[in-house]
């Protein structure tokens, strides 16, 4: 998922102060929020600064495979909307980075971090889009997984990362909206757009699968993120659920899951489902995504591309200040 | 666009122009009024410094357990918008009615959407 855990640590070590470790832990299991100058166990910080900006990241790498079809959109109307959803993608992008640099973190070292490959994004947006299709299938399904990941989260237990998510909440309620009208339209056009439309979710329903992250029983940290409140859901309750909720929706379009294994399964009221390719997620985690090399590319160029700008910015209020003072 | 400086700043005392103020400065006061929530404006004090204004919001606005947290910010620090630019800078939000989830026709049949 945007958030979850991409970068396997190693175990985390208890080197705090019993007593602090202690008073935060009790803070932490009556729901309180803690904020930016409460003491923090160092593990906590790391983890937290490490999935915030992360997050942060997969909102500004994220544009990319959308902004890819603002210029091809079908229509103006489309294109008015598809261009005020990649805005949004940037704006939380920017809540989300403010959001760790509370950590003690900077906007610079983040920066370096994602661009010399460091630092890890989602691994959902390292896939190409190749139709229109692509457009409704990401804000159905990517779209879809990221709110159910993030709704939880805006009572994760740092306040400034829950505040975050609340606003990122609000706002991305028509992500999904517009990305499902996108696949209502093609299920219902002629035989080509429903084909398109199949053709999409045959190649996004698995990726969006793995954006909840490893399962549970390989996924170490879980249970410290959890007891941290920095987590509310595991990765595979979150991912049932996320199954659960979008095969109707897909069978409303009349398209198919593209899984054998699906299955209603009356017992556990939720559905089965086929194994995951693990080891395809992990290749992408790797950075061996299909245009994982293009999505740095691009990135990089957009910052090279935009140093004038910040430069000249400042350079134009070194002049104010010189002025001022003479 | 961007902000102006228009006449000094709320909380400046009118030094050039004539006569010095013997007020203190302005501070603006922020309260948290409970964990995870942000600080909400709500006011502001005077006091000759931070920590005197922070003991002044305190008494000023916090009396009644508005709050868990205070922030005191100098109000001549603070850069605000141009009210003669409030056209251009929030006008254009108006026609964006497509930013709104109840834009998109979703049958009522389809769940969790």
């Amino acid at each position: 998922m945007y958030t979850t855990e991409l970068q396997k640590t190693a175990k985390i070590e208890n080197l705090e102060d019993p007593k602090l470790l202690e008073a935060f832990e009790a803070r932490v299991a009556a729901d309180e929020f803690i904020e930016p100058k409460d003491w923090m166990p160092e593990a906590y910080r790391r983890t937290l600064t490490r999935q915030i900006s992360q997050h942060a990241h997969s909102e500004i790498v994220g544009m990319l495979p959308e902004g890819n079809w603002i210029t091809r959109a079908p229509s103006l109307r489309r294109k008015a909307i598809l261009l005020a959803k990649v805005q949004d993608e940037a704006g939380h992008g920017l809540y989300l980075y403010c959001a760790a640099e509370t950590l003690g973190t900077s906007r610079q070292q983040m920066i370096e971090a994602l661009h010399s490959g460091k630092a890890k994004y989602s691994t959902i947006f390292n896939y190409p889009t190749l139709t229109w299709a692509d457009i409704g299938a990401i804000g159905w399904l990517v779209d879809g997984a990221a709110i159910m990941n993030q709704v939880p989260l805006q009572r994760t237990s740092y306040g400034p990362y829950a505040r975050a998510m609340v606003r990122v909440c609000k706002e991305e309620s028509f992500h999904q909206r517009q990305g499902y009208e996108i696949m209502i339209a093609l299920a219902n056009g002629t035989a080509e757009q429903k084909r398109m439309a199949q053709d999409a979710l045959n190649r996004w329903w698995w990726p969006s699968l793995m954006m909840f992250g490893p399962p549970d029983a390989d996924s170490p940290n879980t249970a410290q993120s959890m007891r941290w409140r920095i987590k509310r859901e595991t990765n595979d309750e979150l991912r049932q659920k996320f199954v659960d909720i979008t095969v109707p929706q897909a069978d409303f379009l009349g398209l198919s899951v593209p899984d054998a294994a699906l299955k209603w399964n009356e017992e556990k009221g939720g559905h089965d489902f086929g194994e995951i390719d693990w080891e395809e997620f992990y290749a992408v985690v790797r950075g061996e995504g299909p245009v994982a090399k293009e999505r740095m590319k691009a990135r990089r160029e957009a910052w090279d591309n935009g140093a004038w700008v910040r430069e000249a910015a400042a350079a134009h209020e070194e002049k104010r200040r010189a002025r001022k003072a003479a | 666009m961007g902000p102006r400086s228009r006449g000094r700043a709320r909380g400046e005392a009118p030094r050039e122009e004539g006569g010095v103020s013997s007020d203190w400065p302005l501070w603006e006061v922020f309260v948290r009024a409970k964990g995870g929530l942000s600080h909400r404006h709500v006011g502001s004090v005077h006091a000759p410094d931070a920590e005197l204004a922070l003991r002044h919001a305190r008494d000023t606005y916090t009396r009644r357990l508005e709050g868990v947290s205070l922030w005191v910010v100098p109000s001549a620090k603070i850069v605000a918008s141009d009210p003669d630019e409030v056209g251009e800078l929030f006008e254009p939000a108006e026609s964006k009615i497509y930013r709104h989830p109840t834009f998109y026709d979703i049958p009522d049949e389809v769940k969790h959407i």
